[in-house]
């Protein structure tokens, strides 16, 4: 029973930002670790948006695969929000936000789009006016 | 006995579904705080996808004017995101030393992100400034109202990250790293670590996109 007792003194959550690591060390690593890859994906889209060595439909594509890769590179080694037990909330409040961000994003491209498709021609649309 | 032995270590029940710590009582302050505040950036993102959509759908309207591949120094974009990145760095070694209360290399961190900062704000306001002399402001289409929403609003969360990091830099001068300030700096920090993940989308969606169209 006494082991149990100990394990109490686990921390059952975490404040978004901090991390589990206590050494400083280490810490610093982390945040070197997380620079080096972000500079690495950032270089990796500028220069794919200026070249010509790749098939160019692909490029657009690549740039939004890198920006979301960036992103939860940030999201893990800058703002610390792992998958650990200790930080259930804080990616339970990410997701929500997340699902928020692409029904805004994805549904007004989506609406917009079917829009501009059913709508009649502008200059058209300006004759029958006159 | 193998089974509380494992329990202590931690392996057997990593996710708590046992519930033996409902009886630990209220989180505690800093938590709570800093969950608060990432419920508030989270909102902020949410309001940020709102722009980045109107941006989207606007993105062809230029309405004869210029289009985004003729607008862009993609070399001054190159340098802010530089800018912001290594600010985004060295905000980090700032909340390493306040968490061991080390007032030198505290200011020191702060004071080369806020330096960063102001490069990016510098670069940000050159950029708007020459697009306006070039006849390309806000009201030219709008594409050009979009993008001026868009970018002008993280630069604006950008100039207050900086009022608030003197305010910190002055807060930690005066009255040391007390517990309520060592809150205040978790959530500055997340702050401006999520200015910089705004910042990616913005660099790829708004400059890297709009001049590969």
């Amino acid at each position: 029973m006494s082991e149990q007792v100990e394990d109490l003194g686990d921390p059952v959550e975490v404040a978004p930002g901090d991390e589990a690591e206590v050494r400083i060390g280490e810490r610093v690593m982390g945040y070197v670790a997380g620079l080096g890859l972000a500079v690495l994906l950032t270089g990796t889209s500028f220069f794919i948006a200026g070249t010509q060595l790749v098939w160019q439909p692909s490029i657009p594509v690549a740039i939004v695969v890198l920006a979301i890769a960036q992103m939860g590179v940030h999201l893990v080694f800058f703002l610390h929000i792992t998958t650990g037990p200790d930080n259930t909330n804080n990616v339970l409040a990410l997701a929500f936000g997340l699902l928020i961000v692409f029904l805004v994003i994805g549904g007004s491209l989506w609406i917009m789009a079917n829009l501009n498709h059913n709508m009649m021609p502008m200059d058209q649309l300006m004759r029958m006016q006159r | 006995m193998s089974v509380t032995a494992a329990t202590a270590d931690g392996h057997a029940d990593p996710h708590h579904v046992r519930g033996h710590d409902t009886q630990s009582g209220p989180a505690p302050k800093r938590i709570v705080t800093g969950y608060g505040f990432w419920i508030f950036i989270l909102s902020d993102m949410v309001m940020f996808s709102a722009f980045f959509a109107s941006y989207a759908v606007l993105m062809g309207n230029t309405a004869g004017g210029p289009k985004g591949a003729e607008l862009f120094d993609l070399r001054s974009v190159a340098i802010e995101t530089v800018c912001l990145l290594l600010s985004s760095f060295t905000c980090g070694m700032a909340t390493i030393a306040a968490d061991v209360r080390n007032r030198l290399w505290f200011q020191l961190a702060m004071a080369v992100t806020c330096a960063l900062g102001l490069a990016f704000l510098a670069l940000e306001g050159r950029e708007f400034a020459d697009l306006v002399a070039r006849g390309a402001g806000p009201t030219r289409s709008a594409f050009l109202s979009a993008f001026f929403t868009l970018v002008g609003c993280h630069g604006l969360h950008v100039s207050a990250g900086i009022l608030w990091l003197l305010t910190m830099m002055a807060q930690v001068f005066t009255k040391g790293f007390r517990p309520d300030i060592q809150r205040r700096l978790l959530c500055f920090a997340l702050f401006w670590h999520a200015l910089d993940i705004i910042w990616v989308a913005v660099f790829s969606v708004v400059y890297l996109l709009g001049s590969a169209a």
